[in-house]
């Protein structure tokens, strides 16, 4: 029988990644010079459970590589080894290195040698270098047996004959006689003569100890290492001795081992059979790739049980097709029935996507390391706290939100946090605190990066503004509004490109993929206080809380988050803009409205918005009053992509079917939001600011 | 009756693999991730063999072994170790917590199954 190793790599290249995770942020927690011996231990554990597992799936390198890690630890652990800071930080490298290996290995691409090979070098620098007085490693104790007499073995003998003594206990160590005798007959024939004299009468019996010893003839060709290694797991719970016989007359027994004559004695044959195990390499072959994602057994369970209700429900309706009349009160539990079944299936599809949800903390604990790395370079001091990590999100989703993350992260550190003397300057603790939160609000998930820091300046952002041509000279904007210009692209706030977060990927970038996965992000600063970044997220991707609304004949959705109310129109409150846009005067506010008939060239019941309703939505933090017929109801509906169906349109996100087969379309409100922006914006903003002031 | 073996080991593909190898031969194999949860499964259970891992965290190896040896079900069956500290001194201990004897790490499953074939039949 040959077994496939290579189907648990995806598990061991999981468990490690979680282990090179745990190490990294041990690592980081360690206290130099005062290190817990339990983190020490924690991050000795993750490398040698890499080091075993590497080792059984054929992954040799990496076994070779991560040897050299375990035994830097393993010093530190005993504490033969100081805790260094330097050391500490050529751990920290050597884990990613550990990391870039398993993944190319993963994805069967090239292994970087020479960044292997110069940790590996580095590593064994600080290996070597304060080596003094730990003789201990690698000495490894040579299992031959001190209690054999050791004859030369030149010649191969026709036959051996084995004295074998236990010692009272052994049998307490699972170790039992017979089968060492059951495994000598698979190396030859085999007589086995035991030795009872020495069991005492009754009385004194103790029926956990050993007694008896055995004389035991091996005939074949055989080594005196074979017969050792059947031996080497109690070589320290007997004595044996193991003489070889090479004539026909047998040699004399060793006296030093058996005591007694053997008075009572009797003949034990065992059965021989030859059964050699085959030892053969599994063959590896490289896995296609495969996705995979850890489950815990509570939502498993929670899927089982629901699909058992969902299995009591349909045998409830199944019921009713088998009965020959239908009464009055058949649709009363028809409809039980039926309200039962929304529930089931509302309840199935809430644990399947909960098999999708991972918390937050897999993506949050990449930062430890990013804030470690940075302020040491930037030569700032920050503290990161983080809170809300069990928070849970769809894995595509976090997937995505990981890269624009670490933008901000960065940002926040490179231009939030001042530097230590200007803090100390400006009365602020010398330490900077960067905060990542995440918490669920409705169907949302919120991620928001909080500093301490400067804050952003609202006159460098303006002046830069206009310098870019994205304002003009004598706007008047909020606050709001002129944060929100970083977003805007080819806007950068920072005098000189650095290489922590310049990289040509601007805060635009960051706005783009966020929206892509139909997420927004704000920012709240203040001057001298500190910014705050918030990225609100969709839970999942594929299902959506809609409000139906119908336009002329057809219905749209309108994403429930987005909804802010929906009202009756009063005619005196719609004003006309300097002939370009309608706007809709809700308490102190002016918001745009929306025609979606006009936008979506559709043929409208009435023109007048008297006969219909205006369904305020907001996104980004602008509101526009979108003009329907009238409301449907609101439902749950499963997200179909235009783009893969279709093509991109702007101002839908998606379509839908309905319960009746028919298609819907889901409107994009940040898209349009946006379009309403760039075809009535300017106008707006002057005098919705003026109104304010005033 | 089929022979039920517990595999103890912190790792999960190890456990897989281990689990794989064994339920092909025809083993009952349960698992658990470290000493304290082995401990509890064999407790409600009557296992032939229990392999396990040394390095573990919550309870180790050794301290698993010496627990089992101290439980009436337990104090004969054969109890192997599956490590890679192959270094004598692991061994020791081991051994005099009552281990059998020990499988080094790394193996590949025929080599398993050789070792346990000997042990259990």
């Amino acid at each position: 029988m040959s077994i496939d190793i290579s189907q648990f790599l995806d598990t061991f290249y999981e468990e490690s990644f979680e282990g090179l995770d745990i190490m990294e942020s041990e690592l980081l927690n360690m206290d130099v010079g005062a290190a817990d011996d339990e983190i020490i231990n924690t991050i000795f554990r993750a490398a040698h459970s890499i080091k075993g597992g590497s080792g059984t799936f054929g992954l040799s390198a990496v076994a070779d590589y991560t040897h050299i890690m375990e035994t830097l630890l393993d010093e530190m652990r005993d504490g033969r080894r100081q805790v260094t800071q330097p050391a500490v930080e050529i751990l920290l490298r050597s884990v990613d290195v550990l990391r870039g290996m398993l993944t190319a290995l993963r994805e069967s691409e090239e292994l970087d040698s020479d960044s292997i090979s110069a940790s590996q070098k580095e590593l064994n620098d600080l290996l070597n270098n304060n080596d003094a007085g730990s003789p201990a490693t690698g000495s490894d104790v040579s299992s031959s047996n001190e209690n054999s007499i050791i004859p030369t073995d030149d010649v191969t003998p026709d036959a051996w004959l084995i004295v074998f003594n236990p010692h009272r206990h052994m049998l307490k160590t699972g170790n039992d006689p017979v089968r060492m005798f059951r495994e000598l007959a698979t190396l030859g024939e085999i007589s086995v003569e035991s030795d009872t004299s020495l069991i005492p009468a009754f009385n004194d019996f103790e029926p956990e100890d050993s007694f008896i010893s055995w004389k035991i003839t091996l005939k074949g060709e055989i080594t005196r290492q074979q017969i050792e290694e059947v031996f080497e797991w109690v070589e320290d719970d007997c004595d044996f001795v193991i003489q070889p016989i090479v004539s026909e007359q047998s040699a004399p027994a060793s006296a030093e081992a058996v005591s007694a004559e053997p008075e009572n004695t009797q003949e034990e044959k065992v059965e021989t059979k030859a059964t050699a195990a085959p030892k053969r390499a599994a063959g590896r072959k490289s896995g296609g790739e495969s996705a995979s994602i850890r489950v815990s057994i509570d939502k498993v369970d929670e899927l089982i049980n629901t699909v058992g209700e969902l299995v009591i429900t349909q045998s409830m309706l199944g019921q009713f097709g088998e009965e020959e009349e239908f009464t009055q009160s058949h649709i009363e539990k028809l409809r039980d029935g039926l309200a039962q079944l929304e529930r089931n299936t509302r309840e199935l599809q809430e644990s399947v996507m909960r098999i999708r949800m991972l918390p937050i903390s897999f993506t949050f604990q990449r930062f430890p390391r990013l804030v470690h790395d940075l302020s040491g370079k930037l030569g700032k001091k920050i503290e990161l706290k983080m809170s809300g990590e069990g928070t849970e999100l769809d894995k595509t989703v976090m997937e995505k939100i990981g890269d624009p993350l670490v933008h901000l992260v960065r940002n926040s550190i490179d231009h939030g946090i001042e530097m230590p003397a200007e803090r100390l300057e400006n009365g602020k603790s010398e330490m900077g605190v960067v905060h990542l939160n995440a918490y669920h609000q409705g169907g949302n998930i919120v991620i928001e990066i909080t500093d301490d820091g400067a804050g952003l300046n609202k006159d460098r952002i303006l002046a830069k503004a206009i310098k870019s041509g994205l304002v003009t000279e004598g706007d008047v904007l909020t606050d709001e509004q002129a944060h929100d210009l970083i977003f805007q692209p080819g806007f950068s706030t920072a005098d000189e490109v650095s290489d922590i977060s310049g990289r040509g990927v601007g805060m635009d970038v960051v706005r783009k993929n966020i929206r892509s996965l139909g997420g927004t992000v704000e920012v709240k600063s203040k001057a001298g206080e500190g910014s705050t970044f918030s990225i609100r997220l969709p839970l999942t991707l594929a299902i959506l809380d809609g409000q139906l609304v119908s336009v002329g004949g057809e219905t749209y959705i309108v994403p429930l988050v987005s909804i802010v109310e929906s009202i009756q129109v009063k005619q005196d409150q719609v004003n006309l803009i300097n002939g370009r846009g309608e706007v809709y005067k809700l308490r102190d506010e002016y918001i745009p409205v929306v025609r979606l008939y006009h936008m979506f060239g559709i043929e409208p019941v009435s023109e007048t918005l008297d006969d219909g309703l205006l369904v305020v939505v907001e996104a980004e933090g602008q509101k526009i009053a979108l003009f329907v017929d009238d409301l449907q109801g609101q439902q749950q509906v499963v997200i179909k992509s235009l783009e893969t169906n279709f093509r991109k349109v702007e101002g839908l996100s998606g379509a839908t079917i309905l319960g009746d087969g028919t298609v819907a379309l889901i409107l994009d409100i940040t898209g349009l939001v946006s379009l309403n922006r760039t075809s009535a914006a300017p106008d707006l903003t002057v005098i919705t600011n003026g109104d304010v002031a005033a | 009756m089929s022979v039920k073996i517990l595999a103890v080991d912190d790792s999960a593909s190890m456990r897989q693999m281990v689990t794989f190898t064994l339920k092909g031969a025809g083993y009952d194999v349960e698992e658990a991730a470290d000493g304290q949860q082995a401990l509890d499964i064999a407790k409600g259970n009557k296992f032939n063999l229990v392999i396990s891992d040394v390095n573990m965290p919550v309870m180790d190896g050794i301290a698993l072994i010496k627990e089992l040896r101290g439980l009436p079900d337990y104090k004969f069956i054969p109890i192997l170790m599956l490590t890679t500290e192959s270094t004598a001194d692991k061994k020791q201990e081991g051994k005099s917590a009552g281990a059998t004897g020990w499988i080094v790490k790394p193996f590949n499953p025929e080599q398993l199954l050789a070792t346990i074939k000997k042990v259990v039949g």
